[in-house]
């Protein structure tokens, strides 16, 4: 009982005529942030945060309006995944998948529909799971060393190779330029420069968001260049948004599993949103098994990844809180806005600050509710953002990547780097090799040398260390399964036509 | 409250385009993402040179992320050596790089450093179930087996975290550091969860990044590097009274670029001494684990400069310099 009682300060604290109204700002100004190609929550969040400072809002109104914005970005980024065939934030790469196909069909309103009822399902969920199980589940934490970690890597790469591509061979390729791409910059172990050429731009390696913008953004941009104005892939047409009631009964039981898989990517501090959409995407499907559809437009290949990335956004709140480990990149921004605020997050934040934790937990309630109204009937108002001509959009589009990209790290070097991952990705387009692999490649590979690198230094490089406890044997034989299975499956089952585009 | 609201939104509109704010404010580089000590002491100095009214404009903060701090250097150095609106956050991490020769053959007199007022004392933590409970117990544990201590932190490889332990070791007699296992993770939180989780048998770290922890029994501190114990922390031992000699705080403070004139110097000393003394500073000082630890203008120069001759000289003899 003690939960509800919390829970009536929070929303004693948050349901303030002044709080609502800036639940509601932060999640319109959330999902246009998150619906814009190249801007994420994470620097969303991080633009919009002096605007705590220039209206003076107190600890808990800053959070109501951050965490808005973070949900709504959470929503938003669905939007051009679908719309566009371009995530508008990482977590999003994953709908794009299903997504786009879906649009492509005439479907557009009931993806739209579909995913908004997905992201309101794992948000809900997520933000039930924290209030329920953070103070536990901050311990999981505790149990992932380097070789866990390194096995949970690697189950994703393992799994890389069946997704996006009908061809696991060119899935693997893309895969290890990816992983080469980061390798470049500083190496922590022993703060070397690799492949860097000397040039401090690269010291930190490359930015995920400039490699997404270029890989996606750009490369569409030069293929509408070659086409000259015509048949553009983009423009995708919104007539009539109606529910799709029979979609969203059909995908209720994925949406439960997206969500609890996504949950749990969050809480692992440094996973987030990313990884927890494309574990629920990767479950689902191995689920589904190969006559899901899944690639081609299927329901639940859109419902999976959005519940579980917005679940996935929940969860990372629980390890920030409990621990002031950022789960994400988001969480991290987060993190920065309550210290400023004189909060300092940690396992007695739960009892020193009540009334800050129940009240950013009901505003997360609040705002998953506004969301979903604002998301649901009202879609077309952010759609007709996106749905001008691509004559149009493009130009604006690309102006946003600089922009968005310029913002990160305020250096012409960057836009550079985007423009020539543009180039790679119309490369990689035009010889059917999949770009997904490449972007979680780069997104993966430095985490996960990171954690090889740390494991071989406690162990004194012996390799046993890395099967040394039960979670991580767990991953590694998943790890096998996932990667060997799809091989014997493709002999004896017909792939189903993967969507290439 | 809500017309002042939607000024706020118009502004941010204008920076969510990217464009940083006034000509006239006063900038604040924190080279590093936000959520670091850089973008803390941007963000929190910022905050009340305003409050106080030291400054009549917000203060904007830019996050510069890159080569742990050496791509703003080379922006303040390269682009913007004569700006008299910018203030860069640095560090102890900052003077050791530059020690290090980490900036791309930057040296540290190509800016100058205008104060600090606060410092982040460094600390040694173990796991609350761990059997050392001095710092002569892992010493003496070292010294028997290298190899039965890993340490976890929040820098890198030879970074300002993975010298704390090396210079109590030295202390201690022990001059084989090269068999010390350190692994660098993603900041001191981090760190902290590897050692409680029992995958490495010690911390180190800075104050700041324990406080949350202590309350609630994780972690032991077992030495604080401060020439004394720190106020409101009183039962922790220093290192210098375990018999080991070693002081290594993590100063918070702001350089500014060479070419400005040095009234100017002189007056953003003369405004970091007043945040320095006020009771906003005292608290947030109390609220993060901070040491009072201020020096501004020409003493705070003569420190640094100092220091990263230390630093030098000792990263050669531990061998981590590149």
């Amino acid at each position: 009982m003690d939960i509800l009682a919390n829970l009536a300060i929070g929303f004693g604290v948050a349901l303030s005529p002044y709080t609502l109204f800036l639940a509601i700002c932060g999640c319109f100004l959330g999902t246009i942030i998150g619906a814009l190609p190249g801007l994420g929550p994470s620097n969303g969040v991080a633009i919009l945060i002096p605007i705590t400072f220039t209206l003076g809002l107190d600890a808990t109104s800053a959070l109501v309006l951050m965490t808005s914005v973070y949900y709504g970005a959470m929503y938003g980024g669905r939007i051009s995944s679908i719309l566009l065939n371009i995530p508008g934030d990482e977590p999003a790469l994953m709908t794009t998948l299903d997504g786009y196909p879906m649009a492509k069909q005439g479907r557009a309103g009931d993806a739209l529909v579909l995913s908004g009822v997905a992201s309101f399902v794992g948000a809900l969920l997520a933000t039930i799971g924290l209030m329920l199980l953070a103070p536990t589940l901050a311990r999981v934490a505790f149990y992932f060393g380097p070789a866990e970690y390194f096995a949970l890597y690697l189950l994703a790469f393992c799994t890389l190779g069946g997704m996006a591509s009908n061809n696991q061979a060119k899935a693997a390729l893309a895969a290890c330029i990816g992983l080469g791409i980061a390798m470049i910059g500083v190496d922590s172990s022993s703060g070397l420069p690799r492949l860097t050429g000397g040039n401090l731009h690269l010291f930190d390696g490359i930015d995920f968001l400039v490699a997404i913008v270029g890989l996606f953004a750009i490369a569409e941009v030069f293929f509408f260049i070659e086409s000259h104005g015509k048949g553009s892939s983009i423009g995708v047409k919104l007539e009539k948004v109606t529910i799709p009631w029979k979609d969203i009964m059909a995908t209720k039981w994925t949406m439960l599993r997206a969500s609890g898989v996504g949950f749990i990517a969050g809480i692992l501090p440094g996973a987030g949103a990313s990884l927890g959409s494309f574990l629920a995407y990767m479950t689902e499907k191995s689920v589904a098994g190969p006559n899901g559809g899944f690639g081609t437009g299927a329901p639940k290949g859109i419902a999976a990844p959005e519940a579980g990335n917005n679940a996935a956004a929940g969860g990372a709140l629980v390890p920030m809180l409990t621990l002031g480990v950022p789960g994400s990149g988001t969480t991290a921004v987060l993190l920065a806005l309550l210290m400023t605020l004189n909060i300092t997050p940690g396992p007695t934040l739960f009892t020193e600050r009540a009334d800050v934790v129940w009240g950013l937990i009901a505003s997360l309630l609040i705002a998953n509710v506004v969301l979903l109204l604002m998301n649901v009937p009202m879609v077309k108002i952010f759609v007709k953002i996106l749905m001008v001509p691509a004559w149009v959009l493009l130009p604006g589009v690309t102006m946003i990547s600089f922009v968005g990209i310029y913002s990160l790290s305020g250096s012409y070097f960057d836009l550079l780097l985007m423009i020539g991952f543009g180039i790679l990705g119309y490369f990689l387009r035009k010889l059917d090799v999949p770009t997904v692999p490449v972007i979680l490649g780069i997104l993966l590979g430095g985490n996960m040398e990171d954690a090889l690198r740390r494991a071989m230094t406690l162990s004194d490089g012996d390799p046993m260390y890395l099967f040394s406890s039960p979670i991580a044997i767990g991953f590694w034989v998943a790890a096998i399964a996932g990667f060997v299975a799809p091989m014997f499956l493709r002999g004896i089952l017909k792939k189903p036509e993967a969507h290439e585009d | 409250m809500t017309k002042r609201f939607f000024k706020a939104l118009a502004t941010s509109a204008v920076l969510s385009v990217g464009i940083a704010g006034g000509a006239t404010a006063a900038e604040c580089i924190a080279p590093a993402n936000p959520g670091g000590g850089w973008d803390f002491t941007c963000r929190q100095i910022g905050k009340i040179l305003f409050d106080i009214g030291a400054v009549d404009k917000p203060v904007q903060v830019t996050n510069m992320p890159g080569a742990g701090g050496g791509l703003a250097y080379g922006n303040v150095v390269n682009e913007r050596g004569s700006d008299e609106d910018l203030i860069v956050a640095a560090s102890s991490a900052t003077t050791t790089r530059l020690a290090q020769n980490a900036y791309a053959g930057m040296t540290a007199d190509q800016v100058r450093f205008v104060g600090a007022i606060g410092a982040d004392p460094g600390v040694i933590v173990v796991a609350a179930d761990s059997d050392y409970q001095t710092l002569g117990d892992l010493v003496e544990a070292i010294k028997a087996d290298p190899g039965s201590v890993a340490f976890a932190g929040g820098s890198a490889v030879g970074g300002f975290d993975h010298l704390k332990p090396l210079m109590i070791l030295k202390e201690g007699g022990f001059t084989d550091i090269t068999k010390v296992k350190y692994i660098g993770v993603d900041g001191g939180a981090d760190a902290i969860t590897q050692t409680v989780g029992g995958f490495t048998q010690a911390m180190t770290g800075d104050m700041s990044e324990v406080v949350s922890f202590l309350s609630n029994g994780d972690i032991r501190v077992i030495a604080v590097l401060t020439d004394e114990r720190v106020p409101g922390f009183d039962d922790i031992p220093t290192a210098k009274e375990q018999g080991y000699d070693v002081v290594a705080v993590n100063w918070r403070g702001l350089y500014v670029p060479k070419d400005i004139s040095d009234a100017k110097f002189d007056e953003w000393a003369g405004k970091l001494q007043q945040v320095a003394d006020s009771p906003e500073w005292a608290q947030a000082m109390k609220d993060n684990g901070l040491a009072p630890f201020t020096k501004v203008g020409g003493d705070f120069q003569a420190y640094v400069d100092g220091l990263v001759a230390d630093i030098a000289t000792m990263s050669k003899e531990l061998g981590v310099t590149q």
